[in-house]
């Protein structure tokens, strides 16, 4: 080629000079991540549907729940329940919208290393669900002085501090198999199906085979995720408990998302 | 600079990429030829990590694309206008990337004026953008940084011809002030009024390359008459080697390698009359890209 000619021009700088490019640090791609899961209508709704549904499920135990049984129990259950569904989907659409959106395609070019989107994506979701735990044991707790004072009855403390940590945790891993599945998927579609499975197919059908198989009810404590996480609601967890919760977190989390990474790191995004 | 050595793309056995070699220049605006399906998105997927190659280095100022500390700053990607979240706001796409490169948002602003979005276009989302829009606000995400590479697939899909025209004077520009421009494109006028280099790629391999004036004078001359078998012998005589015209399947015209001057004393000797004599500018490229894309293209057949 004779192309050469024109390399030995020295071509003016394309802009000023500047210190060279630093990596990205992981606070900045939290950051980022963070705003994401805000900055559509979409993300938006789905975030303030905690506070809603918190509203909304408090409002439903004073008006329905009986006076006597009108304690912080009943509104950590009543809310406990939309908690448990909506957390999770969050935790997996922030991982599969990068695909179904396509977004993906400036995300992993921005940030070439796919393995620190997806940990910065793991801590926001984490932190998400802690944060959204809280601020609905805090409506619950409004709920409980409110609805106590309408019905003049006594005000009923009865959950420590311990056990509100212990249904945070368990939100916190129901949130991680969604997060998992989204990484495992990578299909919004199937990534909601499947928790749905785990969630709400899967349990009474181990519970089923529990009571008729001997076998499987010495086995699911230790490979019924969803099984094991009962201890948590419980407020008390023994060391076998924790034993439980870690072989079947192993089988449930850590396998499927490692799997997940591995096949993330290695595809094509289109 | 864009450095492409031994690139290789295998899907099972199916080879989209084979053996891709190239060099795009600072101060150069490259442009990557082919038909549709020749491997010019999957070869521009492998240079930004997006797909692993099966062998081969695709290099980005003298680096690996994944062993850029922040990429934003090198190299401005634009590979698919469409593939950004529907419910996001232009201004908020560029937020984002101008964040996750570390920039302020003086910058957004800046790059939104640049790419000639206003601020009511800027504020709605993309899934009300039309395609020429959605490739400004590509352009824009690309620029945002100040990369000294860019590299944009099909960029000009989608824009009016005032669009396409702007396009061109700002990638001249940018090529000017010292910077590397990779464009892709499947139109060969469209790449031929930019780009000074040339790659031409088809079924995956590289055809042809060099710059733009190698490939256009290697054309030889073009000449036509009524009488096309008695010159076409003429020039067997003479030695001479000649095509017929694709544009015309030889009806009338011939493409001789040789320049106007010898072709025309030829036909002289030979008595025939020429309607037309004039060096084949780009005529060889054009008919080596028509015969590339009929061989891939379903219009092939008829032509």
């Amino acid at each position: 080629m004779t192309a050469t000619t024109v390399e030995t021009l020295e071509p003016e700088a394309v802009r000023a000079a500047r210190p060279a490019p630093t990596r990205i640090p992981m606070s900045r791609i939290m950051g980022v991540e963070l705003r994401k899961s805000f900055d559509t209508r979409s993300g938006f709704w789905l975030m303030a549907s905690i506070g809603i549904l918190a509203v909304i499920a408090t409002s439903a135990t004073i008006l329905f729940a009986p006076d006597d049984e009108l304690t912080y129990e009943s509104f950590a259950t009543a809310i406990g329940f939309p908690m448990a569904v909506l957390l999770p989907i969050i935790a997996a659409l922030s991982v599969t919208s990068e695909w179904s959106q396509r977004t993906g395609l400036t995300s992993f070019t921005l940030v070439p290393h796919r393995g620190r989107v997806i940990v910065a994506k793991l801590g926001v979701t984490i932190g998400v669900g802690v944060v959204s735990m809280l601020v609905a044991a805090a409506i619950g707790a409004l709920g409980n002085v409110v609805g106590t004072a309408i019905t003049g009855t006594d005000t009923v403390w009865n959950v420590s501090v311990a056990e509100l940590a212990y249904i945070i945790l368990a939100s916190v891993l129901g949130m991680l198999v969604g997060f998992t599945l989204g990484v495992l998927m990578r299909s919004s579609a199937a990534a909601v199906v499947g928790y749905f499975v785990y969630g709400f197919a899967l349990p009474p059908l181990s519970m089923m085979l529990a009571a008729s198989q001997d076998w499987w009810d010495r086995l699911q404590p230790w490979v019924d995720f969803y099984y094991a996480q009962g201890s948590l609601y419980e407020g008390q967890v023994s060391g076998t408990e924790w034993a439980h919760l870690g072989v079947a977190g192993l089988i449930w989390l850590v396998v499927p998302l490692t799997i997940g990474l591995w096949s993330v790191l290695r595809s094509e995004v289109k | 600079m864009i450095k492409v050595d031994s690139l290789t793309k295998k899907y099972g056995g199916f080879t989209a990429v084979d053996d891709v070699c190239f060099t795009a220049r600072p101060g150069r605006v490259t442009g990557f030829l082919g038909p549709n399906g020749a491997g010019k998105s999957t070869t521009m997927r492998i240079m930004v990590g997006l797909t692993p190659a099966t062998s081969g280095i695709a290099e980005v100022s003298g680096r690996r694309f994944a062993d850029l500390p922040n990429p934003g700053l090198e190299v401005g990607v634009l590979l698919d206008a469409s593939a950004q979240h529907a419910g996001r706001t232009g201004r908020e796409i560029l937020t984002i990337a101008a964040r996750t490169m570390g920039l302020s948002t003086r910058r957004v602003d800046e790059m939104l004026e640049r790419v000639s979005l206003t601020p009511e276009e800027s504020g709605r989302r993309v899934r009300n953008y039309s395609l020429g829009m959605r490739q400004r606000l590509g352009i824009a995400t690309a620029l945002l940084g100040e990369p000294e590479v860019l590299i944009l697939d099909e960029p000009a899909n989608g824009l009016d011809p005032a669009g396409i025209r702007w396009m061109r004077d700002l990638l001249r520009g940018y090529a000017d002030q010292g910077g590397t421009v990779l464009l892709s494109s499947h139109l060969l006028h469209e790449i031929e009024v930019i780009a000074d280099d040339l790659v031409v790629i088809g079924q995956g391999r590289i055809v042809a390359q060099g710059t733009k004036a190698e490939l256009l004078a290697s054309a030889g001359t073009l000449v036509r008459t009524s009488d096309v078998p008695t010159l076409a012998r003429a020039l067997v005589d003479a030695d001479l080697d000649f095509v017929e015209s694709a544009a015309t399947a030889g009806a009338d015209a011939l493409r001789v390698e040789a320049d106007p001057e010898l072709v025309g004393q030829v036909a002289q000797r030979a008595g025939v009359a020429l309607a037309e004599l004039r060096a084949a500018d780009g005529a060889g490229l054009e008919e080596m890209f028509l015969e590339l894309t009929a061989e891939t293209q379903r219009e092939g057949a008829a032509a």
